[in-house]
């Protein structure tokens, strides 16, 4: 019910927050808007030494019209990703799908950045931001560096972020014309639940929630739409390259069946969006 | 006009609204100042031998006071008041994950939780027992020293002629799965010891079965405890007994000599509290082709858990009423109730009724669809007629007043029974011809689920209830009441009917329950009770101070007191036609002396009540996922008269909700090793408000003769309708494709399953179903007639 | 601050900020109810924002203010409207759920002040509540959103 003891410092910006973290290397964890974190702590699932709370770190919460692409801090909650005028007009399945995550509390305190690292193939925001091939900055001790979205998930729970890593912005693309047409089908028992399987499409771009070890792109799919393939088609291959999980929700083939039918839909709707 | 049968806010509100109710973890009196903190030590494991429990570490850690086992427990009584299969901490075996083993005292709450994972337990696994059928079959005895793990049995099978006159024979056998309560308030106590009294305070639906309890368990006599029952956040039958964990709170008290206090975390809670249902039912009904039932037989294994608490007693209410609203010419039930290595089972909102009439609706289904009939028509040509009242049914239940016909045909018009047939019909046909949802086909179905049912309330009617009244010289009256509200309104309730007998005004009528110094004597609030056994006793105490003022005054106007009246719109006591001699009851009281007027009341009636309705639920179905979404839910929730229609449709609102979230959502689930699945809020699947309509519930009143109020109880009577109702209307929506069952819950998963199997596809019912139940093929015969 | 008066303490890290409005300023209307942030029973107002105060460490809300159903009342004891629609809808039985019930729904109509019936429940999704069914806390709701804003 409550965490292991823990050691709180509070870091004020960007710069003193990866101070703290080299100062307490792998004992230390990144505190942002704690609903993927602190549940875990409560359970005594996690169990880290030192928390470093991100909260008062302002500069990193904004969203940006840079042109070509949208920059977002990782640290805007998904509240205010749900209701940005920017990203309802040119983003508006992350706008979508950031209102789809947990519920209104959740989705207060919530950030993108903090979802993306928690990397739970459950989330919404993991198979979104990889449906829209969105580029994830990193700033360590030796710098900056740019991880594309494909190559950012590893595992459950598990990123390619080191320890004394931050993630400060998510750079996505602005969809082209042609590839408006945009798609969120999540699946769940009760609306408050994690997707049992979920389907993010922006354009041509297929991505999964809960079919594997990490969120992952429907190739097949994508394969037979490029190949000229309908929805109906296409979606036959959703399950193709993944490994669905066994537990109370669903059986691996249900999530396989639902996958196709998602799938199928959600083309079926981006379509329709599609300006 | 009397204020009986309107709608009256609550006055418990604005308290609760602005300061918040105080529930036992919200008590901060100066008799628990300095309390420590109990955090229990709990078996992770289904079934094990303690070997030995290594407390050194926990001792060591910041804040503890004591860490306590069963050795430690030497200052109790013999057998100590309990079964004596069930301890109150291990002693050498656990039979449940989740079955305390020690406690951890410490000056702070969090620093429980760490104590209390440095105790460590030695366990030597033994083999867990959770299928139904492994423990019937008995190779692992969970109790050294029987030869069954079943322990106790009822009723007969049916007679080898019972079906013998049916043209259609229909058997299936189906899980009423196991649940969990979830009042939001977990289980709480706290407790002193000081000049030789035990003061526990604790979230319990009956203070005065808790003192008796306690004071047995612990080794005093009643006078020496007092059990205050605060603020309840909700108990659904789950906090009528005083569990083994509330025991040892009490007696950590006095063994320390120290108060202590404990609430658990929910996750304790979905292992701790009782769980509720838990029934395997095998179902036999048959009848004529033109739709007459004549024969029906319920056959039920009841998972009692790892320790026979109340869940043997539930299914003997069952077997009473298992024919529900029928006039069957046979009708029997048979029962076992069997041990198994999971939480104990327990009462739980309906205790063994739901389980009953979502049998037999389920069982009126399947013979409706085998024989090609309306199912709304079935049940017509069925239900016992409204001129055989009082009705005894075969089992021995003599129902007391009721019209199923009138209920059932109030919801289908409320409903638009025939437009929502048409509707389906409507949809089926689009769908059939493969158009698309653009076209207005699509994968949407229509599913109709009706359910009709009789319940028992007050099924312990010959404890009966008590209650007094007291008007003091302020002229206030206040109420002692047995009954025991966590929701239900009784403050106000209670209220209404002083107020109706005295005219003293509701703002001046308090109403004392919960607390043993006040309220000695009472049975407590569950089984429907309150109202009709409580709240009569109210009224006849109410009756009774009302002649003692009569006397009264008579005597101080010096009039005879067939010239007096009581002007009950202002409670006033005055000759007829003669305002100057107008008394207040203040007047009244102060002349009775320093008591005031009071007068105590036991009603005791000599039946219980038979509340009867018929709930209507439609559903639409995605046949490609899955998913179904209620949409609709009409009833009918007959209770007699209805003493204050904004309570009662709370009681109905709650009580539907739960029982559609048995039909849909909710499973307590373990695993074949006894380890549970759904031990958090995040995987059981408690209904929300997104998973719900507003409901639509229609009024009927038919009185009931047992008590003055004409009242039934109304508390339960939502979830017995609501469960097979939606459950059915589930089945209903793909019956079309072929599906004639779906297990509870009718998950998305079980619900495609049915389909694909309807359809000969590859997905089987094998890989669906939880571990510890089987479902039996469903098998349709066709017997001739004797002749 | 809470509810419009300042708290200070020294507590351990860990302490999350619904023990902190419990045990240390002594506000007990909001209750827990769960481990797993699901059930909504501990929601507060955060710098005018519903959050579920299970999951909100009390570290992380030093310099916010915090808003729970004790502080909705006027200062002369007027009831919010919010407060008085859960009475007159019969939006409580057992009360245990009510002040993070009530939070919620007050901060779900500052951000949408005319919800239809779906944007309610949709709204109210993070909050369990056992023995209302929702039906009247819907009604409650919406009879709220009639009321001008305070």
């Amino acid at each position: 019910m409550i965490p292991a003891p823990f050691t709180y410092r509070r870091s004020g910006s960007v710069a003193e927050a990866l101070d703290l973290v080299s100062e307490h290397g792998d004992e230390a964890k990144f505190l942002a808007g704690g609903h993927s974190l602190l549940p875990l702590m409560k359970l005594r699932l996690a169990m880290p030494s030192v928390l470093i709370d991100l909260g008062p770190v302002r500069e990193l919460s904004y969203i940006r019209d840079e042109g070509a692409h949208i920059a977002i801090g990782a640290l805007t909650r998904h509240h205010d990703l749900e209701h940005s005028g920017v990203l309802a007009r040119s983003l508006p399945l992350l706008a979508h799908a950031a209102g789809q995550v947990g519920d209104p509390q959740v989705r207060h305190r919530g950030t993108i950045g903090g979802s993306l690292a928690h990397s739970d193939p459950a989330s919404d925001l993991p198979a979104t931001v990889l449906a829209l091939d969105a580029t994830l900055v990193a700033r360590g001790p030796s710098g900056s560096r740019e991880i594309a979205a494909t190559g950012f998930f590893e595992g459950l729970f598990e990123t390619v972020l080191e320890p004394d890593e931050l993630l400060t912005e998510i750079r996505v693309p602005v969809p082209a014309a042609d590839a408006a047409g945009w798609s969120f089908q999540k699946f769940t028992k009760r609306a408050i639940d994690w997707a049992i399987v979920g389907v993010a499409v922006q354009g041509t771009a297929v991505a999964l929630v809960n079919m594997a070890g990490t969120p992952v792109r429907a190739l097949g799919v994508e394969r037979a739409l490029a190949a000229g393939a309908t929805p109906a088609e296409a979606a036959g291959h959703a399950a193709e390259g993944t490994t669905p999980g066994d537990d109370i929700n669903a059986s691996p083939a249900y999530r396989e069946h639902l996958a196709r039918v998602l799938v199928e839909r959600a083309l079926v709707e981006a379509q329709s969006t599609q300006a | 006009m009397s204020i009986l049968g309107t709608r009256v806010v609550r006055s418990e509100d604005p308290r609760l609204l602005t300061r918040g109710g105080v529930y036992t973890d919200d008590l901060r009196i100066p008799e628990l100042d300095g309390a420590a903190r109990i955090t229990f030590v709990r078996s992770p494991i289904a079934h094990a031998r303690i070997t030995g429990i290594d407390t050194e570490a926990a001792l060591a850690s910041p804040g503890v006071v004591a860490v306590l086992a069963a050795a430690d427990m030497d200052d109790l009584p013999p057998g100590g008041g309990r079964p004596a299969t069930e301890p109150l901490l291990a002693t050498d075996r656990v039979r449940y994950v989740g079955e305390a083993v020690a406690i951890v005292v410490t000056e702070q709450g969090y620093q429980g939780e760490d104590a209390a994972e440095l105790v460590s337990v030695d366990y030597e696994p033994l083999p867990a027992v959770v299928d139904f059928d492994d423990a019937l079959a008995g190779g692992t005895l969970l109790f050294d020293g029987t030869d069954s793990n079943v322990v106790r049995s009822g009723g007969d099978p049916a007679p080898a002629d019972a079906f013998s006159g049916c043209e259609v024979v229909v058997e299936h056998t189906f899980p009423n799965q196991r649940v969990a309560p979830i009042p939001l308030e977990v289980r709480a106590s706290a407790a002193r010891w000081a000049d030789g009294r035990l003061t526990l305070w604790t979230s319990t639906q009956n203070a005065q079965q808790a003192r008796d309890a306690v004071a047995e368990a612990v080794g005093l006599d009643a006078a020496s405890v007092r059990v205050i029952a605060p603020d309840v956040g909700g108990g659904f039958g789950a906090k009528i007994a005083t569990e083994r964990d509330t025991i040892v709170v009490a007696w950590a008290a006095k063994h320390l000599g120290r108060p202590v206090r404990w609430v658990e975390t929910r996750n304790e809670n979905l292992l701790g509290m009782v769980h509720g249902r838990a029934q395997r039912h095998a179902i036999r009904i048959g009848g004529t082709r033109d739709g007459r039932i004549l024969a029906y037989h319920l056959d039920i294994i009841q998972d009692c858990g790892a320790y026979p608490r109340s869940g043997p007693f539930l299914p003997a209410l069952t077997k009473l009423m298992a024919g529900g609203v029928y006039d069957l010419p046979y009708c029997g039930a048979a029962f076992r109730s069997v041990l198994t290595s999971t939480t104990p089972v327990g009462a739980y909102r309906g205790a063994g009724r739901p389980e009953a009439t979502a049998a037999i609706e389920r069982a009126v289904d399947l013979f409706a669809a085998e024989i090609g009939m309306d199912p709304a028509e079935v049940r017509r040509r069925n239900v016992v007629p409204p001129t055989a009242f009082p009705y005894t049914t075969p089992s021995g239940a003599v129902y007391d007043t009721g019209d199923y016909a009138a209920a059932l045909d109030a919801v289908l018009a409320g409903a638009g029974y025939a437009g929502l047939r048409a509707e389906q019909a409507r949809r089926r046909e689009l769908s059939s011809q493969g158009l698309s949802r653009e076209e207005g086909g699509g994968p949407v179905q229509l599913g109709i689920g009706l359910a009709c049912y009789v319940e028992i309330t007050a099924a312990d009617y010959d404890g009966g209830e008590t209650s007094r009244v007291v008007v003091d010289a302020s002229g206030a009256a206040t109420v002692y009441t047995g009954s025991s509200p966590h929701g239900q309104g009784h403050q106000t309730a209670f209220a209404m009917l002083v107020t109706d007998q005295l005219g003293i005004p509701m703002d001046k009528i308090t109403v004392i329950h919960g607390d043993t110094d006040q309220v000695p004597k009472g049975v407590g609030t569950y089984g429907s009770r309150s109202l009709q056994l409580g709240g009569t006793a109210v009224q006849q105490a109410a009756i009774q101070v009302k002649d003692q003022g009569r006397e009264l005054a008579a005597a101080m106007i010096e009039a005879s007191e067939a010239d007096l009246e009581l002007d009950t719109t202002r409670g006033i006591w005055q000759v007829r036609g003669d305002p100057d001699t107008a008394l207040s009851w203040a007047a009244v009281a102060a002349e009775a002396g320093p008591g005031g007027l009071s007068a105590e009341a036991d009603f005791r009636p000599a039946s219980p009540t038979f509340p009867f309705g018929a709930h209507l639920a439609v559903v639409e179905v995605d046949t490609e996922t899955g998913k179904a979404t209620l949409i609709r839910h009409v009833t009918v929730d007959d209770a007699g008269k209805v003493l204050n229609p904004v309570l009662a449709e709370g009681q109905r609102h709650g009580g539907i909700a739960q029982g559609a979230a048995q039909a849909l959502l909710e499973e307590v689930r373990y695993d074949a090793e006894g380890n549970p699945l759904t031990s958090t809020l995040a995987d059981y699947a408690a209904i929300t408000a997104t998973e719900l309509p507003s409901f639509e519930l229609l009024a009927m009143e038919t009185p009931t003769t047992v008590n003055a109020l004409g009242a039934k109880g109304i508390g339960e009577a939502g979830t017995i309708g609501a469960t097979p109702a939606v459950h059915n209307a589930v089945i209903d929506a793909v019956a079309h494709l072929g599906v004639r069952h779906i297990d509870m819950p009718a998950t998305p998963q079980r619900v495609w399953a049915a389909i694909n199997e309807a359809k000969g596809g590859q997905m089987g019912p094998a890989q669906m179903r939880p571990a510890q139940l089987r479902t039996a093929q469903l098998r349709t015969a066709q017997l001739r007639t004797a002749e | 601050m809470v509810n419009g008066a300042e708290v200070a303490a020294d507590v351990e890290d860990r302490m999350l900020l619904v023990h902190f409005l419990r045990e240390t300023a002594g506000l007990t209307a909001t209750n827990i109810g769960c481990d797993t942030t699901s059930c909504g029973a501990c929601t507060v107002l955060l710098d005018g924002e519903s959050v579920k105060s299970c999951t909100v460490l009390a570290a992380q809300a030093d310099g916010c203010q915090v808003t729970t159903v004790e502080g909705l009342a006027g200062a002369g004891g007027e009831l919010h409207p919010m407060q008085r629609a859960f009475r007159a809808e019969h939006g409580l039985q057992c009360g245990f759920c009510t002040p993070g019930m009530v939070m919620a729904a007050v901060s779900l109509l500052q951000e949408n002040p005319h919800p239809t019936e779906p944007e309610v429940r949709a709204g109210l999704e993070g909050n369990l509540c056992r023995c209302t069914g929702y039906h009247n806390i819907v009604r409650a709701v919406l009879a709220a959103a009639q009321e001008p804003t305070p």
